[in-house]
């Protein structure tokens, strides 16, 4: 659905130059929400805002549903834009127009009738839920409201793809999941592709099919959410996953802290429905090791349950050697840990 | 009162005054208003390029419109004589007013166009493009309704100022009130009239001021 080649954006000239985005390449499915991760100034806006042209890239291609946007004329631009939706950090609305009229203002950009636009404004109204809230002015509004108002704006040229820069950022963490819940909706009700940028693994851990790590202006990990959350494997990445799921300190300690017999610390991960099974007990029953709990985490990825612990087996060297293999057997995740 | 006679005052005249003044002040600031919006927007958008040409051509409107707005009301009328000889005919009275009035304006409304073009939230002009706004749609749809409380602001403010130009080109022979005023409390010492004249001004002023901040008001959503 969306194709970056060998994207570079330099800002300014000459020996001030700063480079966002290195030659970057990224390919989005269609009907995927995929996440864009980084810290703050990796070049995360500056990526979105390349995939509608809001920023020209210095050098590269930007494909949207088969069409390359760098090559277009002025005019063409205008018209595949109105394919793609944006929802921003500060919503962006017109202060001056209802919700009402800043819902209808990509229809009458696109001169539309007033009996279809009042149909589709409706229609809109009823699915963000602010039916209610039709005459006021986004001044009158919460934040969680203007973000609806946005997103119901940015659906009503019926796009392709929605672009979500930071769209939660401003908001409280019950609000944010109110928002993600509606992106999530209305990416299975439309089958919408949604790219959305973050610096929340939070936000990527609760709608995202897939997701990239952006870093110095360049994707350093890419892959399904489930895959880059449990086994992260650049620095930056762990450094989300481990913000997340809050290690750190008292870990080692626990790790380091001597048991009986030969003990050996791992992380074993569950996935999908092997979380709630009883594996571990069955496995230690037959084995004869005995374990400890170093930390642990049950949660889910999407709507995937997950779950992650780190426990130490004791025992001789056998018996932990046998455990460890019974449960890569059972289709779990071990990894030794030191 | 104050030894003011109005027994001797031609009220007649005061009325005729008056509708002068209106009447410069109308027709000045419709032309103000036709002439000082567009330069306003040409100055914000062109002062947002980066384009060189278009920067070079903003300088220079810039530059042209500073030229305008140093000059004094009173050397700009004389200086334009010829100019407004050219477009209605005549150089003085109400007619020969108007042109000197709208020149001296048009650069100072236009940056007040331009100010208040600049307080508008940048990120909407972006959210606009991003939906396939086109430039025209772009300042119809968003720059000027946005900004319609700064515009009425820069509107009221012209206004006001224009009250005081009209009564400058008195001296000229302009006609209204501030003609009235010269002639007779400058040239006949006869006070009475010279102070009505200034009252009906100072009221007019008082008027345009509330009327505007009212208009500003009813238009803020902020
Ligand atoms: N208009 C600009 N002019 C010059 N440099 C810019 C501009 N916009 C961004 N940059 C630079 O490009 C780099 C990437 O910026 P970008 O805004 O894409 O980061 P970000 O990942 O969105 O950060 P944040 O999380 O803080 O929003 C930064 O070093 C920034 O300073
Ligand atoms: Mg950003």
């Amino acid at each position: 659905m969306i194709e970056l080649k060998q994207l570079t954006k330099r800002y300014g000239q000459g020996a001030k130059a700063t480079e966002a985005l290195s030659g970057l390449n990224l390919s989005i499915h269609k009907g995927e929400i995929f996440g864009v991760i980084g810290h703050s100034g990796a070049g995360k806006s500056t990526l979105i805002r390349c995939m509608n042209l809001l920023e020209r890239p210095t050098s590269g291609e930007v494909w949207v549903g088969g069409v390359n946007l760098t090559g277009l004329s002025k005019q063409r631009l205008q018209n595949e834009r109105r394919k793609i939706g944006m929802i921003f950090q500060h919503f962006n609305l017109l202060s001056s127009a209802t919700v009402y009229d800043n819902i209808a203002f990509p229809l009458r950009l696109a001169r539309k009738g007033k009996a279809e636009v009042e149909a589709k404004v409706n229609e809109l109204l009823a699915l963000v839920g602010l039916e209610a809230h039709r005459n006021k002015y986004p001044a009158q509004l919460s934040g969680g409201q203007k973000q609806r108002v946005g997103i119901a704006r940015a659906l009503a040229s019926d796009p392709q793809v929605l672009l979500c820069d930071e769209a939660t950022s401003a908001l409280d963490p019950q609000t944010t999941d109110s928002i993600l819940k509606l992106l999530l909706d209305i990416n299975q009700r439309f089958n919408l592709t949604i790219v959305l940028i973050t610096h929340e693994m939070h936000v990527i851990q609760s709608i995202c099919d897939r997701v990239a790590v952006i870093h110095q202006g360049g994707i350093v990990e890419e892959g399904a959410v489930t895959d880059v959350f449990l086994k992260p494997q650049h620095p930056v990445t762990k450094d989300f996953v481990r913000g997340e799921q809050s290690q750190g300190e008292p870990l080692e300690l626990a790790v380091q802290a001597s048991g009986t017999g030969s003990p050996q610390a791992v992380k074993i991960t569950f996935l999908g429905s092997k979380t709630y099974e009883s594996i571990l007990s069955r496995t230690v029953r037959e084995t004869g090791a005995d374990f400890a709990i170093l930390q642990g985490t049950i949660s889910t990825i999407k709507d995937t349950p997950y779950g992650q612990l780190i426990v130490r087996f004791e025992g001789g060297r056998e018996q932990i050697d046998a455990t460890l293999a019974k449960l890569s057997e059972q289709g779990l995740d071990v990894e030794v840990m030191n | 009162m104050w030894g003011l006679d109005f027994s001797s005052v031609d009220w007649n005249e005061i009325g005729v005054a008056t509708l002068d003044t209106l009447k410069m002040l109308g027709a000045s600031a419709v032309f103000t208003f036709i002439l000082g919006l567009p330069i306003g927007i040409v100055l914000f958008m062109a002062s947002r390029s980066t384009t060189g040409w278009v920067r070079a051509a903003y300088a220079v409107i810039s530059f042209i419109v500073n030229i305008l707005r140093s000059v004094p009301f009173i050397i700009l009328i004389v200086a334009l004589i010829p100019v407004t000889k050219a477009i209605v005919g005549v150089t003085f009275g109400v007619l020969g007013t108007i042109p000197p009035l709208v020149i001296a304006a048009a650069p100072f409304f236009a940056r007040l166009v331009e100010t208040s073009l600049r307080e508008v939230d940048r990120g909407v002009i972006e959210a606009a493009h991003s939906m396939g706004a086109s430039t025209w749609q772009v300042i119809t749809r968003v720059l000027l309704p946005e900004a319609r409380p700064g515009l009425l602001a820069g509107i009221t403010i012209t206004v006001v100022t224009l009250v005081s130009y009209t009564a400058m080109s008195g001296m000229v022979g302009g006609g209204g009130l501030g003609d009235l005023a010269i002639r007779y409390g400058y040239y006949r010492y006869e006070s009475t009239v010279m102070i009505i004249s200034v009252i009906f001004m100072i009221v007019l002023v008082q008027l345009l001021q509330m009327a505007g901040d009212r208009l500003v008001r009813h238009f803020t959503r902020k």
